[in-house]
């Protein structure tokens, strides 16, 4: 039952959009055309922000375990020297 | 914004008018939107000039092509492009009297809105909110619809003669003497149609020389009217009277505009009612403003007359004034009186020179005896002359409609515009599709409404009107409420947000907190 008023609200939601974007008022080919447009749209957006962001996601991690071994390194460096 | 103005003492009761402003969404989405419709637009013109598709609307002929093009401005675009995708909303032809219900053709479209063909159908018993019945008296039975049959078998329909030559009918004086006596006027005359009324006697009035003060939003046939008669025209905002006192006294102190002498007459043309808005004249500061600065008050009553006031007499008894402080009270029969035609009332000599000067009289044709008699008889039962008190209830139950519709509208939670006692109510739909969904899905419900957009309102503010009568009851108010609290969810309508801004025009104190309504 959960699943049936989810696709209603679904539904809903898309009658929102159909009346904002004025789509609702379009010929069938040029709802076609709209939508087409769109989804496009977004499917170009969510590629590249997946491809700057994989970009960026890798070079940040690179750089924290940069950071790490680094500091985790020099500490256990200086004790070994202070004990010598 | 919610006034509650107590201005000198000029009010005797409260003036609640409010004016929501538009949600800062609503109007970037409703741009979004108009801007897809533009974009289509063009795609749509341009497959139609590179033969694409078919070109179904009016175009210039192939030897005209090299002319100057006739179809290129944005009212012509408009027309084709957006107007076209919900035209089905408008023209719906009705096949009963439109009384609280009416019945409707129904009608279908297969090539989307550029032709329509009839099913055959007829879609009974539609409760009607668009029709201009404030008093009831649109019937096909009763005391009117009978007295109008006796005269029709007496006089014929036709009068085949203007007012000044041969169809000047004892009915006409009547219908005359009893509109001045309704009024409170010393004498009144009758025109056939409502804007040649304001169109036509106008120009008779004031012509070049004269400065003609009217509200921004005034009707076209007072635009007409006032563009016809050569005079200056100047603009103040809708009901703001700082803005009319200012061109007033812009007016005094400079006078004509290159010979600086003083202008021969200074006319304010405002309405009693304003449709597309609701709203009512603050007539009280307008009339100590004309005192004031020595100028005349042109007042059009065409939505107030019969709506107004507490037995019908319009605007100036809603606020308690005096009559003659008007100096010309125009109105119409078309809305309150159920039949067709206007008048102008007013002193004795401006109402013998209009029956000499005014285009309408010498000109057009009579009004029609059974249209005359409908009028008499309805003004008749308003003021209680027919021996019933079945006038003194229909004034009663409008208000009573009023006021019950507006509130639980505003309880709802939808932008309605206007005063308080308005039985015009209009609700803010803003965006274009919008006006075709709530057009359509209020017809499905069995819900006659109207819905107003571009030109008739900005291009943002689209609206639907209600127009209140007395012969709702409250049965069918509370069905049409209920259907519009659906479609409002459904089409997520309702934009108001609720907040009380306090006042401006007085200082603050602790009793701005106890505004409500009563």
């Amino acid at each position: 039952m959960d699943v049936r008023s989810t696709k209603n609200y679904m539904f809903w939601l898309f009658c929102q959009f159909e009346l904002i974007t004025c789509s609702y008022l379009m010929e069938p080919w040029e709802k076609v055309l709209f939508y087409s447009f769109n989804i496009s749209l977004v499917g170009t957006l969510l590629y590249s922000a997946y491809a700057c962001a994989a970009a960026h996601a890798g070079a940040a991690l690179q750089l924290l375990g940069h950071c790490l071994g680094a500091q985790q390194g020099d500490p256990s460096a200086a004790a070994a020297a202070a004990v010598k | 914004i919610n006034h509650i103005v107590h201005n000198g003492g000029l009010y005797k009761r409260p003036f609640n008018e409010a004016f929501e402003e538009t949600p800062m969404l609503v109007a970037v989405l409703t741009y979004v939107g108009y801007g897809v419709l533009t974009l289509f637009g063009y795609l749509r013109d341009f497959m139609r000039q590179w033969k694409i598709e078919k070109c179904q609307n009016a175009t210039e002929r192939e030897e005209q092509k090299d002319f100057v093009p006739l179809y290129q401005d944005f009212e012509n675009f408009y027309n084709r492009n957006l107007y076209m995708r919900i035209r089905d909303s408008w023209n719906r032809p009705i096949c009963s009297v439109p009384g609280a219900k009416v019945d409707m053709m129904e009608r279908v479209s297969h090539d989307y809105n550029w032709t329509f063909t009839y099913t055959g159908r007829v879609i009974k018993d539609i409760i009607n909110m668009g029709s201009y019945n404030y008093l009831g008296f649109a019937q096909n039975a009763g005391p009117c619809q009978e007295a109008a049959a006796k005269v029709l078998s007496q006089y014929g329909a036709g009068v085949c003669s203007t007012r000044q030559e041969m169809g000047n009918l004892e009915k006409h004086e009547e219908l005359e003497k009893l509109v001045a006596r309704f009024l409170g006027v010393e004498s009144a005359m009758a025109y056939g149609m409502g804007f040649a009324t304001n169109s036509m006697n106008i120009p008779a009035l004031v012509g070049k020389g004269c400065l003609i003060l009217s509200d921004e939003l005034n009707h076209a046939s007072l635009v007409l009217g006032a563009r016809l008669s050569g005079a200056t025209i100047r603009i103040f905002k809708h009901n703001n009277m700082q803005s009319l006192e200012k061109l007033l006294k812009d007016a005094i102190v400079h006078g004509q505009p290159r010979t600086r002498r003083p202008w021969k007459k200074i006319l304010i043309l405002v309405e009693g009612i304003y449709s597309m808005e609701g709203s009512i004249v603050r007539l009280p500061e307008v009339i100590a403003l004309k005192k004031k600065y020595k100028s005349y008050l042109y007042l059009d009553e065409a939505h107030s007359i019969g709506a107004l006031g507490p037995s019908g007499r319009g605007v100036v008894e809603y606020f308690g004034l005096n009559p003659e402080d008007v100096d010309i009270m125009m109105g119409t029969f078309t809305k309150s009186f159920g039949a067709a035609g206007g008048y102008i009332g007013g002193k004795k000599e401006l109402i013998d020179y209009l029956r000499t000067n005014s285009h309408s009289a010498v000109y057009a044709t009579s009004m029609s005896p059974p249209v005359v008699e409908q009028i008499i008889t309805s003004v008749k039962c308003i003021m209680g002359e027919d021996g019933t008190t079945i006038g003194e209830a229909r004034v009663q139950q409008l208000a009573e409609n009023t006021r019950y519709f507006r509130r639980r509208l505003k309880e709802m939670g939808f932008i309605i515009y206007g005063n308080e006692d308005s039985p015009v109510v209009p609700l803010m739909l803003y965006m274009p599709a919008k006006i075709g969904a709530f057009g359509r899905e209020m017809l499905k419900r069995n819900i006659g409404v109207v819905v107003v957009g571009f030109p008739a309102t900005p291009i943002i503010e689209s609206r639907a009107r209600f127009c209140l009568s007395a012969a709702h009851t409250k049965e069918m108010l509370d069905t049409a409420l209920k259907e519009i609290n659906e479609v409002g969810d459904l089409l997520q309508l309702k934009y108001s947000r609720r907040r009380l801004v306090p006042l401006l025009d007085r200082p603050f104190d602790e009793t701005t907190y106890e505004e409500t309504e009563d």
